[in-house]
């Protein structure tokens, strides 16, 4: 009972890929998040599991049956799209009944109490006479996923559904999404380019870049262990500062001429990159002569500040934490250094961190 | 300030004597007619526009001496049945043009388009030979078989489908609505204002036909209101003027009644909300 892609391949017109060999298992009852920049394919590959999209190449199994060649209706899922695609000459409760009137082996009185349960179960009973232009734009959204409630289908495809709310609705709608999905037990396949809504609900992320898939792992895993640079860099906010380094003596690593790390492992003999997180770098402020950085802006965010500064050499600008009472100002010369805490990863941005998890932990 | 002011409001006053200098040209012939639908046809001829001896007498002549109630008849039925007609081809045409894929489609549509650009008076000649080669003269078959379709309906239509997110489509499918299902319980409900005005169109294409008519139509059976307009003209050796007043006012009612209630559905924003 899962959802399993095998060798997805996607191309248009025999040269251009969009997607190559993407494979992996989504379990019954898992919040599935596909993440990546945007023109990465996620939508392509979330509309090829619905059917809206023919594959190239490659097997599409839901519960053990080969769904390659069935139309979308015949796999037994709902799709909650981006801009809702409700239907405005309908009033919300014939929007959210509409699949199910369409598919006709509900009877009436069943039907009316699906509905009305997924208007409960999205608070929106109040409103159900109302037509969707009658609606503000959360209303909208819920009325979308009132429809993938209603419907008996236990997979669930969402693609970048919060993308037009502001930033409060998102976080509370990213709330009830998560809070219905683990309710219901639906299978939840979500496609995002946002990764703090991909940390914050899936039990598995999927990243896509380039039309390849870079990792798919545990949001603990994604963050604490990503498979390469573009994985790093694309979790975490402010971004991961990627520095180039070279071994010194010892364990000790010279990282961009600015500063040492010391790693316990063995690293390439020549360049390779180091890669720090923005609350592992640590500032102080320096003289002209000892200092290695200076800074570019500071932004307030209450509890914190982020600096950027820019380093003496190579012209590389890095992003710090620092505590919100600290003194800084732009134009401060300052001297940068960091934790041992860091990743490293080759010349082809693979990581090649040892014992990352221990690394982390420590 | 004070010289502003007077200027602004020069301007003004001056916009407005225009804006009713010209409606007064535009609306003056069609409410002169309308008046002189009301006064006896001695007045009208005597030139007394202004003469107080107004009456329905017209409209109850009208009524009783001519045909007029079977030609409006005629035309009702052939306007109606164009009308649908007109709906249904056109929009499952463009709907065909819009959600289908099939070879040639641009092909086909430009086909489409090209008899658009053939004016009505060219097809004339073709087209009596046809129905008469069928026997339809005179017959409301004739009145109506050539005008059951329209390329510019399947045009306007499908420039509106187009308009139609792709999302309502996806959603569909996923809810497995075949074509005639999607097409019937979403297309034509989220594009009611373009049916409502290929409707309006349409009906009043049919009701103001003058030319075809003419020349298949001979008895009052078939007669259209237009025709029969004329017909009232010449067939008296003395024309009633009043009476004829009378009877166009009668067939503009018809026209006034569609574009008022038209006028209604034209209002924007009715499909707002639909996708974002």
């Amino acid at each position: 009972m899962s959802t399993v892609l095998t060798n997805i391949c996607k191309k248009y017109d025999s040269d251009k890929t969009v997607l190559s060999n993407v494979s992996t298992e989504i379990q019954t009852g898992e919040f599935f998040v596909i993440v990546g920049p945007s023109g990465c394919g996620k939508s392509t590959l979330l509309r090829m599991i619905a059917g809206l999209t023919p594959i190239t190449d490659g097997e599409i199994r839901i519960n053990d049956k080969v769904v390659n060649d069935l139309p979308p209706k015949d796999r037994n899922l709902t799709m909650v799209f981006q801009s809702y695609a409700l239907f405005p000459f309908l009033s919300v409760w014939d929007n959210v009944a509409f699949g199910l009137k369409a598919r006709n082996n509900n009877s009436q009185a069943d039907i009316e109490e699906r509905v009305n349960n997924a208007l409960r179960m999205v608070n929106l009973e109040e409103l159900k006479d109302r037509k969707p232009r009658e609606l503000s734009g959360g209303q909208r959204q819920r009325v979308a996923l009132a429809r993938a409630v209603a419907s008996d289908a236990k997979i669930c495809l969402m693609d970048e559904p919060l993308s037009n709310l502001d930033a409060q609705l998102r976080i509370k709608m990213r709330q009830e999404i998560y809070a219905l999905q683990r309710k219901l037990g639906l299978t939840l396949i979500y496609v995002t380019h946002d990764q703090v809504e991909a940390m914050t609900m899936a039990d598995h992320i999927m990243v896509l870049h380039d039309s390849k898939v870079q990792q798919i792992g545990t949001p603990t895993e994604i963050y604490k262990k990503p498979a390469n640079e573009f994985v790093a860099s694309f979790f975490g906010v402010p971004p991961i500062n990627i520095l180039p380094a070279i071994k010194t003596a010892g364990k000790t690593v010279n990282v961009n001429d600015d500063f040492q790390v010391k790693i316990d492992q063995q690293v390439p003999t020549d360049s390779f990159k180091i890669g720090i997180r923005p609350n592992e770098l640590m500032i102080e402020e320096a003289d002209e002569l000892s200092a290695n950085a200076s800074i570019r802006t500071i932004e307030f965010l209450g509890d914190e500040k982020i600096v950027y500064a820019k380093m003496n050499n190579n012209d590389i600008e890095v992003a710090a934490i620092v505590a919100s009472d600290a003194q800084f100002k732009a134009y401060d010369t300052i001297k940068v250094t960091s934790s041992d805490n860091v990743l490293v990863f080759n010349n082809e941005g693979v990581n090649i961190t040892k014992n990352a998890e221990d690394a982390v932990n420590a | 300030m004070a010289n502003f002011d007077e200027s602004a409001i020069l301007k003004r006053v001056f916009s407005y004597i225009l804006l009713i200098a010209l409606a007064v040209v535009i609306l003056a012939p069609f409410f002169i007619g309308i008046w002189a639908s009301f006064l006896p046809t001695m007045d009208i001829a005597k030139g007394d526009l202004f003469s107080t001896n107004v009456s329905f007498n017209n409209y109850v002549s009208a009524f009783t001496k001519t045909p007029i109630l079977r030609y409006l008849a005629n035309t009702v039925v052939i306007a109606t049945v164009t009308m649908f007609a007109q709906l249904i081809f056109c929009s499952m045409s463009a709907y065909a043009f819009v959600f289908l894929k099939f070879k040639y489609q641009k092909t086909i549509f430009s086909l489409f388009l090209i008899t658009m650009m053939l004016p009505f008076e060219a097809e004339i000649i073709p087209n009596f030979a046809t129905i008469k080669s069928m026997g339809l003269l005179d017959n409301y078959a004739a009145l109506i078989i050539p005008f059951l379709t329209s390329a510019f309906g399947t045009f306007m239509l499908r420039q509106s489908f187009m308009q139609t997110p792709a999302e309502l489509k996806e959603a569909s499918d996923i809810e497995g609505l075949n074509h005639f299902q999607f097409y019937w319980h979403i297309v034509l409900p989220y594009n009611k204002i373009s049916m409502i005005t290929l409707g309006a169109y349409s009906f009043l294409g049919a009701w103001n036909q003058y030319l075809w008519p003419m020349l298949t139509t001979f008895s009052n059976n078939s007669r259209v209101i237009q025709n029969g307009l004329k017909q009232l003209q010449s067939e008296e050796t003395f024309n009633d003027w009043g009476m004829i007043q009378a009877s166009a006012a009668i067939i503009v009612i018809p026209t006034i009644i569609v574009l008022f209630v038209g006028q209604h559905y034209f209002k924007s924003g009715m499909n707002e909300g639909a996708v974002k």
